[in-house]
C-alpha cells in the first residue's frame, strides 16, 4: 500500500491530490487544457527559448505527481528485512564526505551538554533524552555504503542505537506511517515507517568508533542502508511519530520524497 | 484477387495491405523518439551534479531542468515511457515476426560487402524494406543497448533493493559509468540514424506514413473467395 495514495492507479497522475496544501493551492487555478497545453509544447519551449518549462505551474504539477506516484512503486519494491551490502572497516572512508544545504563552513555546532532529544506524536514516553543517556543505550554498527541522489558514494561506519529498539523502548506507535526528524538547522526529514524498523536503520551517535564531529551531525544523526543521503537527518533535536504526510526540506524543492535505493 | 482496374488506386486497395512500417511500429518509434529526447536531456542535467569525467560537462542549454530536481523529476517520469513502450515493442517485434524477417539472418560475408560498398559511396538506399547488414548489426546492437541502460538504470535506482543485480556490475560508480556509456551509444546510434534518414528522405516519410506496401511473408487471405463463402 503506497504512503500518499490508498490504491496505486495510474489514473491518479490525471487527478493531482495527496500533496501538501501550499502545492495544491497553486495548482487550483491550473485548468487542464493548460496543463496539456504546457505538456504539449515542452519540447517547443525548451529548444526554442532555453527557458526551463520545468518550471511552469502545470508542468511542474504533472511531474511532481509522478514523483509522488513513484514513491507509492518504491514502497512496494520495498523489502523490509532485506539486507544492504556491508563493508570491512579497511574500506572506510575517514573523514566521511560532508553534505549539507550550506557548505561546512557555515555549520553551526550544537552544544552537546545542553542538547536534549525532544520526543513529539505518537510516543507513550515523551521524556526527553540527554546525550549521555543515549550514549548509555545498546550499541549497533554498521559499515554501510553512502549515495547521495548527485551520484557519489562511500563507505562509512556508523553506530548507535538501533531505530526500531529505540522507538519501541520510548512507546511509539510502531503502526504509524511516518517519522518525522527536526533538526537543530532548520533541517526537516521523514521516513515511512517500514525504513524506520529497517535493521540498518540507526540513530547514529560515532564514526568510525568515535563521537561524530559536528560537520557531521553532532551529536545526533540518523543513518540508514534503504535511502539515499538526503534522507539521513544530521543535528536532529526532534523526533516524531505521525501518521500525517508533511512535505520536507527537499521534497518541497521537488526532490522525491520516498527516495529509496 | 486483384482488382486494381475496378477501384481507385488510393486507400481502399492498399488500407488492409502490409506496410513496411505498420502503425503500431510507427506509433511506438515516436513515442520512444520522445522518451529517448527526455532521458537524454534529464539525464545529462544529473550526470552533472556528479560528473563521471572531469573534462565533460554538459552544457546547460543543452540539459532538460534548470535545477538538478527538475532533471530528476524528468528522468523518473521518462523512463515509465521507455520502459513500457520499449517492452511493447520487444513484444511486437518478436511476436509478429518482424525481428526474424528484417533483421536475421546476417551473414559476415554480407557485412564486409556493406562496409566496402558504403566506403567506395555505393551504398543503395532505393529499397526500403530491406536492410543491409550493417543496418542489421546497428539496429539489434541499439536494442541490447536499451536493454541494457534500462538494467543499469534499476540497478543505479535501487541498488539496496536490487543488490544481488547491483553486484553483478561490481562498484556503484561501475553502474554509473555502464549507464552513461550505453547512453552514449545510444546518442552515437542517432547521430548516424538521424543523418542517414536526413540524406534517404524517404525513409523518414516511411516511419511517417507507413512507407510501400510490402509482402510480410504471412500467407495471404486474398483467393479466398468461394470457399469462404461455401462454409457460411
Amino acid at each position: 500500500m503506497p504512503i500518499r495514495f490508498p490504491t496505486p492507479s495510474l489514473l491518479r497522475l490525471r487527478k493531482p491530490s495527496g500533496e501538501s496544501g501550499k502545492e495544491r493551492l497553486d495548482v487550483d487555478n491550473i485548468d487542464r487544457r493548460g496543463l496539456i497545453r504546457g505538456a504539449a509544447s515542452i519540447g517547443a519551449l525548451g529548444l526554442l527559448t532555453g527557458c526551463d518549462v520545468s518550471e511552469n505551474d502545470g508542468v511542474q504539477k504533472f511531474l511532481r505527481t509522478v514523483s509522488a506516484w513513484n514513491d507509492g512503486v518504491q514502497e512496494t519494491i520495498f523489502r523490509p528485512t532485506h539486507l544492504a551490502p556491508t563493508f570491512s572497516p579497511s574500506q572506510v572512508v575517514k573523514p566521511p564526505r560532508f553534505n549539507a544545504y550550506y557548505d561546512i563552513e557555515d555549520v553551526k555546532p550544537v552544544d552537546g551538554a545542553t542538547w536534549k532529544l525532544e520526543l513529539v506524536g505518537r510516543i507513550g514516553n515523551k521524556q526527553p533524552w540527554t546525550a549521555q543517556q543515549i550514549y548509555q543505550l545498546p550499541q549497533q554498527e554498521i559499515i554501510i555504503r553512502h549515495i547521495c541522489v548527485e551520484g557519489w558514494d562511500y563507505i562509512g561506519q556508523w553506530s548507535g542505537p538501533n531505530l526500531r529498539d529505540f522507538l519501541q523502548r520510548v512507546g511509539a506507535d510502531l503502526t504509524a506511517k511516518y517519522v518525522y526528524f527536526v533538526c537543530a538547522d532548520n533541517y526537516t526529514e521523514s521516513i515511512d515507517m517500514a525504513c524506520a524498523l529497517h535493521p540498518q536503520t540507526i540513530l547514529a551517535t560515532k564514526y568510525a568508533g568515535d563521537i561524530i564531529t559536528d560537520p557531521f551531525g553532532f551529536p545526533l544523526r540518523l543513518r540508514t542502508s534503504t535511502k539515499l543521503g538526503y534522507k539521513n537527518a544530521k543535528w536532529i533535536k526532534a523526533i516524531e511519530v505521525t501518521n500525517d504526510f508533511r512535505e520536507t526540506f527537499w521534497s518541497k524543492q521537488g526532490f522525491n520524497w520516498f527516495a529509496g535505493i | 484477387m486483384r482488382n486494381s482496374s475496378m477501384s481507385p488506386p488510393s486507400v481502399p486497395a492498399y488500407a488492409s495491405a502490409a506496410r513496411l512500417h505498420p502503425l503500431p511500429l510507427r506509433i511506438m518509434h515516436w513515442i520512444n523518439a520522445a522518451a529517448i529526447f527526455i532521458m537524454i536531456g534529464s539525464g545529462w542535467k544529473i550526470y552533472n551534479d556528479d560528473v563521471i569525467f572531469g573534462f565533460l560537462h554538459f552544457p546547460d542549454w543543452l540539459v532538460i531542468g534548470k535545477w538538478a530536481q527538475y532533471g530528476l523529476q524528468w528522468h523518473f517520469f521518462g523512463m515509465w515511457i521507455f520502459v513500457l513502450n520499449g517492452l511493447a515493442y520487444l513484444a511486437y517485434g518478436i511476436a509478429s515476426g518482424r525481428f526474424r524477417r528484417k533483421l536475421f539472418p546476417i551473414s559476415i560475408g554480407e557485412v564486409f560487402a556493406t562496409v566496402g560498398d558504403a566506403l567506395r559511396f555505393r551504398l543503395r538506399h532505393d529499397d526500403l524494406t530491406h536492410y543491409n547488414a550493417v543496418q542489421k548489426i546497428l539496429y539489434l546492437g541499439v536494442m541490447l543497448v536499451g536493454v541494457l541502460i534500462v538494467i543499469s538504470g534499476l540497478a543505479l535506482w535501487k541498488p539496496i533493493q536490487f543488490s544481488a543485480l547491483a553486484g553483478l556490475f561490481g562498484s556503484f560508480q561501475t553502474i554509473r559509468l555502464v549507464h552513461f556509456l550505453c547512453m552514449s551509444a545510444i546518442v552515437a546510434f542517432i547521430m548516424v540514424h538521424v543523418a542517414l534518414a536526413l540524406l534517404v528522405p524517404q525513409s523518414l516519410v516511411a516511419m511517417l506514413t507507413g512507407g510501400p506496401v510490402v509482402d510480410d511473408g504471412k500467407p495471404r487471405a486474398a483467393p479466398a473467395g468461394p470457399e469462404v463463402e461455401a462454409t457460411q
